[in-house]
């Protein structure tokens, strides 16, 4: 989960942007570069890693940008989403819950040796069962079977057939479980790793596209460098010399580096910057659609939210907001208003859900909808939306109370919790008695991503702990299915309850925002807004 | 003398004692939990949260934890950040870069204060003391971030004389640009507090003796003039050099400097005890070493105050 960084003073920026600025003085980029033919070295952004660099250990994007580089797994995702074989040679299965995993042979680490399933099955088990390490273990490996049982040293799902075949058994079916396979958790890791994971974690050694660049290549807070892996032969060979990324505290730091020529690709657009980046760097920056949802959720225990009286209030509430405003005016167009409950980024995206009519904004018909519930039960009260105030919320918060003012005529406003730590502790324990911001960045692109763990029963981020059995039956049924396409099918009639109940209000989707210099050509951002750096090219 | 220094460092003890505490239980009392906010807008199951609680201390009573971290001390051990690296690591490759910028600002504030803080002096209520006074209240009104920002875009972005940001390993070279930023706000001070000192100074009967004993200019305003100023000066600088290192924060972020003020920021939004408890533990130190080294530099100022013992 990406935890957005702190901007800091976006009034001196806007102060500072008045005057003109020039550009980069470097001309004469050549067009030519044929493939591979490039070894200039591309620098970007990224930040420190929170962790060691272990595919088990990582959640985060400052540590897993790094991963994705130095790591090659079974699948690996083209830039608009879609799961492509890496390592992987097929994927096979008749139940969409017993798989048969067969890799390529004759692949290896950059220490030489030979990756075989036996390498990913023991990366596997050791990601889910020392749990004290593993960050992701819990919520990626939870659905293989025998993952129940913490004290087993493996997984009982596991199976290893040959040197390069190994099984998978899940507790139930799920159909998604090819789309996860390219998330770095799954990576494999060789057999070194084990001896001294804390060494490895400073030293990984990996099979990716690049490797790191020498022992010491992570500098600490400063940046790490990463070079070609020569043995690498797969879909995302590099066609420039290596990778720098570069740790920036603040993404305004990063900004000014793209300006002043020290940055090649940057990613994050700091929010002083969004207004004005894209006459700065014309045709050199993107702002595309990228796998975050946000939302606010309305828990069901509050008073007046649940039963027929919740649903029409939610709807109300939902009807009263101005999307199409407040992305325009607050988040200067790179906020697109959400349709459904996922992301356009993934396949299966739909804006013709019957009931998404509800995210439309129509003041009188929230207005009637408000009086209905009145009529059941009248309104008391404050409705509130809680935020983390460092990171950024409060400016559209205090936009939707507004809107929720001005249509149902109620008192509303935004109730900010210092840290995203404090809000995230009183969303845990339940005691936060208001709505909340709340948010879903994809973990691998798939509809089930974005609706299974947040709104299913008891489903470990419910945070509103939402129930409708039918919603829960129909994710299970488009989990059992083999084929992608109608196991969408499923998950959209899934979205469709969503909307009747509302348990969370669907806002916008975040889009990836980035820019890039002269020298840099072929850029492209992949679905979770990461540069696909190893098609970029350089000029000399 | 030198029962006089063992006193001062005899005194740290309780002073350093009484500070780690008050730190830890500030950010002990911090609310919210740490761990769960490593796991984003996703909850992790209990058994997972409870290892990596455990392996922190967060599990333990506030003052077990506190006992643990002031045993770990005493064995070399300042504990790990959330992210595996050993505190004693950050501090060893933080300081010395802030340490560095601080210096450096120092030597800018002071060079420029004292020297046009002097000429303000000496020839009060002239255009060029005018100015001076002006252009102090303007630096000395501006938030640092405004100045940064500025000084970034304009010399960095624009005229391409320093780089934008600090690059690795943070070379002299990198650190001028932000060393004046953080330089300008206790320039104006310094150079006011000069001025003042010098006004005073001037018109004081030792002054008047010296000049009508004949003496030269050129040794009346070093020996009796600028001496005699620099006393409040120089304790200005003592103060101002903690809060050099401790007030980098934001000039540290704008120019991505690698140094404490970076670092403690984000140990502190993180609830990372030891990392904060550990930096805050060396800044305090600093802060005695420093003071304890103005009172000594006062005696070499002001023979009164090294006889008055």
């Amino acid at each position: 989960m990406k935890i957005k960084r702190i901007g800091v003073a976006a009034i001196a920026l806007a102060a500072a942007g008045a005057l003109t600025l020039s550009g980069c003085t470097s001309g004469g980029a050549s067009p030519s570069a044929d493939a591979g033919a490039s070894t200039a070295v591309i620098t970007t952004n990224g930040s420190e890693p929170q962790n060691p660099l272990v595919p088990a250990i990582t959640n985060e994007t400052g540590g897993g940008k790094i991963l994705n580089a130095i790591f090659a797994g079974l699948v690996h995702y083209e830039a608009d989403g879609s799961a492509v074989n890496e390592l992987a040679e097929s994927i096979d299965s008749d139940d969409a819950q017993n798989y048969t995993i067969k890799i390529k042979s004759g692949e290896t680490f950059t220490n030489g040796e030979e990756i075989t399933a036996q390498s990913f099955v023991d990366a596997w088990n050791y990601t889910s069962q020392t749990e004290e390490q593993a960050l992701n273990g819990s919520y990626f490996f939870s659905s293989i079977a025998g993952y129940e049982d913490p004290t087993a040293p493996e997984l009982s799902g596991l199976k290893v057939v040959d040197d390069t075949t190994f099984t998978v058994e899940l507790s139930q079916p799920e159909s998604d479980f090819p789309l996860r396979l390219g998330y770095s958790a799954f990576y494999p890791m060789p057999s070194v790793a084990y001896e001294d994971i804390d060494a490895y974690g400073e030293n990984p050694i990996g099979n990716g596209p690049y490797m790191l660049d020498g022992e010491g290549a992570w500098k600490h807070n400063e940046k790490i460098d990463l070079v070609v892996n020569p043995d690498y032969d797969g879909p995302r060979k590099a066609v420039n010399g290596g990778l720098d990324i570069v740790f920036y505290a603040t993404q305004e730091a990063a900004y000014a580096d793209l300006q002043g020529g020290n940055l090649d690709v940057l990613d994050a657009i700091p929010d002083s910057a969004l207004a004005t980046y894209e006459d700065e760097f014309p045709d050199r920056s993107v702002n595309q659609g990228a796998a975050v949802f946000q939302s606010f959720t309305i828990p069901g225990r509050l008073p007046h939210f649940s039963g027929e009286e919740g649903q029409l209030r939610r709807a109300a509430i939902s009807k009263a907001i101005n999307r199409e405003e407040i992305t325009d005016v607050i988040f200067s167009g790179t906020r697109t208003p959400a349709h459904d409950f996922t992301s356009p980024v993934i396949d299966g995206y739909s804006e013709e859900i019957p009931g998404s009519d509800v995210l439309e904004f129509d003041d009188s018909e929230a207005q009637e909808l408000w009086a209905e519930a009145d009529a059941i039960s009248p309104w008391s009260g404050t409705f509130q939306i809680a935020y983390n105030a460092d990171g950024g919320h409060q400016a559209w918060v205090d936009a939707v109370a507004n809107n929720l003012k001005n249509a149902l005529g109620i008192d509303a406003s935004g109730a900010p919790y210092p840290t995203f730590a404090e809000l995230r502790t009183a969303v845990d324990d339940r005691t936060i008695q208001t709505a909340f911001r709340t948010g879903w960045q994809g973990d691998y692109p798939a509809l089930a991503n974005f609706l299974g763990p947040i709104y299913v029963t008891n489903a470990g981020s419910n945070d509103g702990d939402y129930s409708n059995p039918e919603f829960d039956a129909l994710i299970e049924e488009g989990l059992g299915e083999t084929d992608l396409a109608t196991a969408n099918e499923k998950f959209q009639q899934a979205q469709e309850i969503l909307f009747q109940d509302l348990p969370a209000i669907p806002l916008w989707y975040a889009t990836a925002n980035g820019a890039w210099s002269e020298l840099v050509e072929d850029v492209e951002f992949g679905w979770d807004g990461v540069p696909l750096y190893y098609s970029i090219t350089k000029s000399e | 003398m030198s029962g006089y220094i063992v006193r001062r460092l005899l005194q740290a003890i309780p002073v350093l004692l009484g500070t780690t505490f008050l730190i830890y239980f500030m950010v002990f009392a911090m609310p919210g939990d740490p761990i769960l906010a490593l796991f984003g807008d996703k909850t992790p199951p209990d058994r997972v949260l409870e290892a990596l609680r455990e392996r922190y201390n967060l599990d333990k009573p506030f003052i077990v934890q506190y006992f643990l971290f002031l045993g770990g001390i005493f064995r070399g051990d300042l504990g790990t950040s959330f992210s595996g690296q050993p505190v004693s690591e950050i501090l060893a490759a933080t300081f010395p870069v802030t340490l560095r910028l601080a210096l450096l600002a120092i030597f800018f504030e002071m060079v420029a204060g004292i020297t046009i803080g002097l000429i303000s002096g000496l020839r009060k209520g002239g255009i060029f003391d005018a100015s001076a006074l002006v252009v102090s209240l303007i630096l000395i009104s501006l938030p640092i971030f405004v100045i940064a920002f500025v000084a970034q875009l304009v010399f960095g972005i624009q005229l391409g004389w320093f780089r934008t940001t600090v690059g690795v390993g943070a070379p002299i070279q990198d650190l001028i640009l932000p060393a004046i930023v953080l330089a300008t706000i206790s320039f104006a001070q310094i150079m006011r507090l000069t001025r003042a000192s010098v006004i005073d100074t001037g018109g004081q009967d030792f002054v008047r003796t010296a000049a009508s004993k004949g003496l030269s200019r050129k040794r009346i305003v070093p020996v009796h003039i600028l001496r005699n100023s620099l006393i409040p000066v120089v304790t200005y600088l003592a103060v101002d050099f903690g809060t050099l290192m401790v007030g980098a924060t934001v000039t540290e972020g704008i120019f991505n400097v690698p140094g404490v003020g970076r670092t403690l920021y984000q140990a502190i939004i993180r609830g990372e005890g030891p990392t904060v408890v550990s930096f805050v533990t060396v800044m305090v130190l600093i802060y005695l070493v420093v003071n304890l080294l103005v009172d000594l530099l006062y005696a070499v100022l002001d023979p009164r105050i090294r006889y008055a013992k």
